[in-house]
């Protein structure tokens, strides 16, 4: 128990405490908010999709250090994330630009939902001017199999 | 000795999946009964064999034997025999004998319930099911055999990572493979029909149990993950758009759409190519979901294995499967024509829109989780997409398919008059929007979703109810009706109702939680929304195969106790592995969620503590859809489907 003990304290100081700490947190609760707002947006970099503001990792500790450094020093919110990309690359954004290939990216959905729409507008109007087909398409015994399974 | 039989089991449900995979394929084409015959007792050979080697390997954790590499990697003698057993899927090599016992679970089935198909048809499905099988079979026999034995068995295991052993992700990945797999059976039935050149309406009927079931436990499975994700990251997240959960979600939006518009195929004969196509498709979801996963290829919080071997081994499956599938579908699909006929504005439209929203919402996640790789590869851009990039260009369609899903589920097949269903639904959309003002008076100047989202979800309710109220006709003996009406009927007012419960617990979390980071001191009380917590007292407490350091807490409103509260954390000493384990107080409107941090140097202790609104509506409306689905699995016509096998062996005893 001993040992347990004495491994438990170990792992203790080791380990990364989880995500924003108390001593973090700014003492202007506006200038915190938009701290979060920031790094809510930030990608951990150490971590696999996480934000800083999530993530346990010391590294995402430090980055949430320097971005309410930067709210601090007066930086507006796009001018800190700036500061960070900078540093870190467009790596670090977890909304991606809606710049060159990107654009392909953000306009996939909408256009998609545009082709998908035309394609199933056109196939609606053809099915609503349609005949009827004729019937007995099945032969008597098909016809015969089909409404002993389909008899509710 | 068992580990060698269950080893053996497994070569030899291999052969049999070959065989099954071959034979009754050649005989439905040259029409000998004799080698179609041969599929349904081949596929129940093929489960048998493999649930021995699964058998086999359970045993070989519960016993503890060390002689087997997996079990040192995975398991630990301290450890619970809960999480001894569901160690058994807690790994790579484990989790896809798992996989592939229930593709043989399935294919057991089709052969056993399948009697009502036409032979060439059910000998065509058994047989593409056991390719599936065999390719899996390959896939473990070849890269990931969990029969492997040690040259020198230890004295102990490394234990299982701590985070799976909890019984929210203990029983995540069971659910999630019977949803995953069970689209292989819709796949098989959509590939078979392609070589038999005709879908029908029976078709229709045959394949949607399977779909149905598949998204039901995909809905479990999914809702059980994200509710693991909510209780144990410690800070009460539930989705976080990571690859892995999207490559979970994508198979269910596809399935979502694939149940719809087999019910077009089933009752108007409409709709058949795409209807295959989607079939196709939800599976090849399912296998990038697989590859994904396996192949660590976007890393992610879950990839636990890596390995490109093994990742090009499943990519190769994926391509075959879905080169056979898309090769079929383009030389057949000229020969299925659509014959039901149906104006512009009717159930079948409606029906058609879902799908588009569906398929497109799937369509845009798809892109989301793909574009780092593509922009690395093609661009040379090393970027993340996030959730602020799902948040904006996912929730839409949400929003779109919730607007019409109430509409859309009343209109009657055929033709409808818009306005008739409309003033039917008047009442509900008054109370939605009633409902949606509260909200945005509870509130002042903060976002629009929690309006939204409360109207969408009073919305989809309301709208449910209105539904099954209209269907019970006129007059008197309304209630006894409402009753008698068929189990499909309710399954679908129960599973879009739940849709908006999940909605409403969406919306109101994201919109109204509080949050309170602080530094407690023992004996300390601070307030957060209302709830005044005290940290009584913080000890040591020694665990089976772990040691936590766990505080005591009372939660307290307007000075009466309400409950007390243990947030813990633990440390795995064999694995090396901290765990959060956050206390929840439950409460049908909120909950408070407290999670335990650091010793400071000053003193005390780092405490989260969020007030958390309608938090279990998130998962009561995951329950409600999936009940949903297995009352609609429990509707009569598919047991008379099912029936139908006795009634005509009777009839005709000699085939």
């Amino acid at each position: 128990m001993k040992r347990l003990a004495a491994i438990l304290c170990l792992l203790l100081m080791a380990l990364p405490a989880f995500a924003v700490q108390p001593d973090e947190v700014l003492d202007d609760p506006a200038l915190e908010a938009r701290a979060r707002e920031i790094s809510a947006g930030l990608r951990c970099l150490v971590c696999r999709n996480e934000s800083i503001d999530e993530s346990n990792a010391a590294l995402a500790r430090d980055l949430r250090l320097l971005v309410r450094e930067r709210v601090l020093a007066g930086d507006t919110n796009e001018e800190a994330i700036a500061y960070i990309v900078d540093r870190y690359g467009e790596y670090v954004l977890l909304r991606p630009q809606t710049d060159g290939a990107n654009l392909i990216l953000w306009l996939a959905g909408p256009l998609m939902l545009i082709i998908a729409g035309g394609v199933g507008l056109v196939f609606l109007r053809r099915r609503s001017r349609a005949a009827e087909p004729a019937e007995a398409a099945l032969t008597e015994a098909e016809a015969a199999r089909l409404r002993e399974i389909m008899d509710d | 000795m068992i580990t060698e039989f269950g080893h053996f089991a497994l070569i030899l449900a291999f052969f049999v999946a070959l065989f099954q995979a071959v034979v009754p394929l050649v005989g439905a084409h040259k029409g000998w009964a004799g080698w179609m015959a041969t599929a349904a007792p081949a596929a129940a050979l093929q489960f048998l064999l493999t649930a021995a080697a699964f058998l086999a390997l359970t045993w070989a954790f519960v016993t503890s034997d060390f002689s087997l590499q997996l079990v040192v990697q995975n398991s630990h003698t301290a450890k619970p025999m809960l999480y001894k057993i569901t160690g058994v899927w807690g790994n790579h090599e484990g989790s896809m004998l798992l996989w592939v016992l229930i593709v043989t679970l399935f294919g057991f089935f089709a052969a056993w319930f399948g009697g009502a198909l036409p032979p060439t048809l059910r000998a065509r499905v058994l047989s593409v099911q056991a390719m599936i099988g065999a390719a899996f079979f390959g896939f473990i026999l070849f890269t990931s055999n969990p029969f492997l034995r040690m040259p020198v068995p230890p004295f102990d295991g490394q234990d299982l990572n701590p985070l799976l052993q909890d019984p929210g992700l203990a029983f995540h990945p069971p659910f999630l493979y019977l949803g995953y797999v069970g689209l292989s059976m819709s796949y098989s039935f959509a590939v078979a029909a392609l070589i038999e050149g005709r879908v029908d309406a029976a078709w229709g009927r045959w394949v949607r149990p399977y779909t149905l079931a598949s998204w039901m436990f995909l809905t479990v499975g999914i809702g059980l993950g994200s509710w693991w994700a909510y209780y144990e990251l410690g800070w009460g997240g539930f989705w976080f758009w990571d690859p892995v959960e999207n490559a979970s979600f994508m198979p269910w939006l596809i399935s979502a759409a694939l149940l719809h518009s087999a019910v077009v195929v089933e009752k108007r004969e409409t709709l058949k190519s795409w209807t295959i196509l989607l079939a196709i498709i939800a599976f090849g979801f399912s296998m990038i979901g697989a590859f994904i996963t396996r192949s660590g290829i976007i890393t992610s919080v879950h990839a636990f294995a890596t390995d490109p071997e093994r990742g090009v081994f499943l990519l190769a499956i994926l391509a075959a499967f879905m080169m056979l599938g898309l090769t079929l579908f383009a030389a057949r699909a000229g020969v299925m024509q659509a014959r039901g006929v149906f104006a512009l504005v009717s159930r079948e439209s409606a029906l058609v829109v879902n799908n588009i929203l569906l398929a497109v919402a799937a369509f845009v996640v798809f892109t989301g989780t793909i574009w780092p790789l593509v922009a690395e590869m093609f661009f040379d851009r090393k970027l993340s997409v996030g959730p602020p990039f799902f948040n904006v260009a996912f929730t839409p369609f949400m929003i779109a398919l919730g607007l019409l899903m109430p509409l859309g589920a009343m209109l009657p097949w055929k033709r409808a008059r818009v306005g008739r269903i409309a003033r039917r639904l008047v009442p509900a959309f008054v109370l939605a929007l009633a409902v949606g003002a509260l909200a945005w008076a509870m509130q002042t100047g903060q976002s629009a979703v929690a309006p939204v989202g409360l109207f969408l979800a009073a919305w989809l309710v309301a709208g449910a109810a209105t539904d099954l109220w209209t269907r019970t006709g006129n007059g008197e003996g309304r209630l006894r009706r409402l009753r008698r009406l068929p189990r499909a009927d309710w399954g679908k007012a129960t599973a879009h109702a739940g849709l908006g419960v999940t909605i409403a617990g969406v919306a109101a979390m994201t919109a109204w939680q509080a949050e309170d980071i602080r530094v407690v001191q023992i004996g300390d009380s601070y307030e957060v929304a209302g709830y005044t917590l005290t940290l009584t007292g913080v000890r040591e407490v020694e665990g089976p195969n772990y040691v936590a350091t766990l505080a005591d807490m009372t939660l307290a409103r307007e000075g009466r106790q309400i409950s007390t509260m243990h947030p813990e954390k633990r440390v795995y000493p064999v694995a090396g592995m901290p765990t959060t384990e956050a206390a929840l107080d439950n409460g049908f409107l909120r909950d408070v969620y407290v999670a335990l941090g650091d010793p400071q140097v000053g003193g005390g202790w780092a405490m989260r503590t969020y007030y958390k609104p309608l938090a279990n509506w998130i998962w009561g409306g995951a329950i409600l859809m999936a009940l949903g689905g297995a009352l609609s699995l429990s509707d009569r016509r598919y047991r008379v489907a099912a029936g139908a096998r006795r009634a005509r062996a009777k009839a005709v005893p000699a085939e």
